[in-house]
């Protein structure tokens, strides 16, 4: 069982501060990196993964520096978003390498298992310049997994993935977190990092906006006020309804249709077909106004 | 030393075409040489100056800088040097390696066609292919530090290593002097003047001065370069 720490970690480009006073523990289990792109996910993993020092604060492993501290390696995995590996190796090969820069007492078996771990035995013996996207994030991740490291950490892993290379990566992740593995992973898509971690820590603008088990996250990002675009068969009938039942703060009716301001996001979806109804009104479309996760997030950042 | 990281080192650099590439110069001093000699121009001055000129002062900082920067810039570049950082191992290890393997490059493709070249074109006559063979091979480990240093420790290793070799090497140092004494070449040059006989080998450093600078600037250049990787951020990616 192993923790990674990080405390008042900040990191700075000159005048641009990529990081911003983060503190965080992570334990074993799945732990989500979530935030938009440039939030400073891939600097903190970095930092995480001691290819970065942070600026000012630690950043320690089981109580160990990981900065500047190549013993560090042997407890830790990390699997960057960079699709570069050696190309012109053999899966097999390549594994073989890193397993042996490991200095493991039996290299073979080690790429063997590790290989079998993440499902690409088939393809061992093509070259890495001929795999697929999917196929080289797997590689990449057999990398990691070759000297079975307690803690695992993964730079986006599912980007530019298809479903179902997706679902399998998922499961393996999983898997891996069953064993007792300390695993994060960094994400800009809620829905992945729902349906994997079991925790979750977000990342905005280079701050730590929240942090919690997914329940948690989800209610603060729903509970905020939510803006919805109503089209129905008679808009200013249905506003009425609206405002008189109480789920809405505020309906603004415009040329588009109604815009509503629900108060509270669950409550307001379950309510309004019944409003509706028994206002006699025929729902036409009912769609949310700023639904992005960037909106979500800013939300959060404000609060 | 670890041999993983010198065999993936290897494959990366003799790889495809890359290897057609180092084979050109070499071939051509080769070709050179065998058509001076079957001509019958390979006198003491043109053997001299045709190993000098092309072995010392060209094909030599050149496949340097091909081998210095090549076992380790592209690497760090594309991010695969992460696979190797990500290991236990000490990161002088890690340089020590790449830098054996771009001396073993330049032994291969600058030394022993310069050992070649200089038999085909003077046989023995006065000493001459193992005195130019002598200081291409304490150039080649010098360049070869002073470059994967460079590859550490900057992005534009390439541009500035040929700057280097071409601008302040070999044109500053027909204009300036004082240049000339501050390069590799010179203080390999130094090297061949003192094992030769041959009049035409004329150095401007004197031994004293040129085997302890080599020996200096090439432990400087391995320091440095295990010192900025120990520290080596990755590229800045958001």
């Amino acid at each position: 069982m192993s923790e990674l720490r990080l405390d008042a970690v900040s990191r700075w480009y000159g005048n641009v501060v990529a990081v911003n006073g983060v503190s965080m523990t992570v334990g074993p289990g799945v732990t989500g990196l979530l935030g938009p792109n440039g939030a400073g996910k891939s600097t903190l993993i970095h930092m995480m993964g001691g290819f970065l020092a942070p600026s000012s604060g630690t950043v320690t492993l089981d109580g160990a520096p990981i900065w500047q501290n190549p013993g560090i390696y042997r407890s830790l995995g990390l699997v960057p978003e960079r699709e570069a590996a050696y190309d012109f190796l053999t899966g097999r090969q390549f594994i073989l390498a890193m397993a042996k820069l490991h200095k493991l007492r039996d290299p073979a078996a080690a790429a063997s298992r590790a290989i079998g771990q993440v499902e690409m035995d088939y393809a061992a013996d093509r070259t890495i310049g001929n795999y697929s996207k999917g196929m080289k994030q797997r590689i990449k991740m057999a990398s990691a997994l070759v000297h079975d490291p307690p803690v695992l950490l993964l730079d986006e892993p599912f980007n530019g993935m298809d479903p179902r290379q997706r679902l399998q990566l998922m499961d393996l992740i999983r898997r891996m977190a069953e064993e007792g593995r300390t695993i994060l992973f960094s994400s800009h898509i809620l829905e992945e990092v729902e349906r994997l971690a079991s925790h979750i820590e977000v990342i905005v603008a280079g701050r730590h906006a929240a942090s919690g088990d997914f329940r948690k996250i989800r209610r603060l990002m729903t509970d905020r006020p939510h803006i919805f675009l109503v089209r129905s068969s008679d808009d200013r009938r249905l506003a009425a309804a609206i405002i008189a039942d109480g789920s809405a703060r505020s309906v603004q009716l415009t040329d588009k249709g109604l815009q509503v301001e629900a108060v509270d996001f669950q409550r307001f979806t379950w309510l309004l077909p019944q409003v509706s109804r028994d206002a006699g009104v025929r729902l036409w479309e009912v769609s949310p106004a700023d639904e992005s996760l960037e909106s979500v997030f800013s939300y959060l950042v404000a609060r | 030393m670890n041999s993983t990281i010198a065999m993936i080192t290897f494959r990366a650099m003799l790889g495809r075409r890359r290897a057609l590439l180092l084979l050109a110069l070499p071939l051509v001093l080769l070709v050179l040489a065998a058509v001076l000699r079957y001509t019958g121009n390979n006198d003491l001055d043109i053997s001299a100056d045709v190993l000098q000129k092309f072995g010392l002062a060209t094909l030599l900082p050149l496949l340097a800088l091909i081998a210095g920067t090549g076992v380790i810039g592209p690497e760090i570049d594309d991010g695969q040097i992460m696979y190797v950082l990500t290991k236990p191992i000490p990161r002088q290890v890690v340089v020590l390696t790449k830098l054996a393997v771009a001396i073993v490059l330049v032994a291969v493709f600058a030394v022993v066609p310069t050992l070649l070249a200089g038999m085909v074109l003077t046989g023995s006559t006065a000493g001459m292919a193992p005195a130019f063979t002598a200081g291409v091979l304490v150039g080649g480990v010098t360049y070869s530090a002073v470059f994967v240093a460079l590859a550490v420790a900057s992005r534009n290793a390439v541009t500035i290593g040929l700057l280097y070799a071409l601008v302040w090497e070999s044109l500053l140092g027909n204009f300036a002097p004082g240049a000339k004494s501050a390069s590799i070449q010179q203080w390999a040059l130094s090297v061949t003047d003192a094992m030769t006989s041959a009049t035409p080998v004329k150095s401007t450093v004197d031994l004293a001065v040129a085997v302890p600078l080599l020996i200096v600037v090439s432990l400087g250049g391995t320091l440095l370069a295990a010192y900025r990787l120990r520290s080596l951020s990755v590229a800045h990616a958001e």
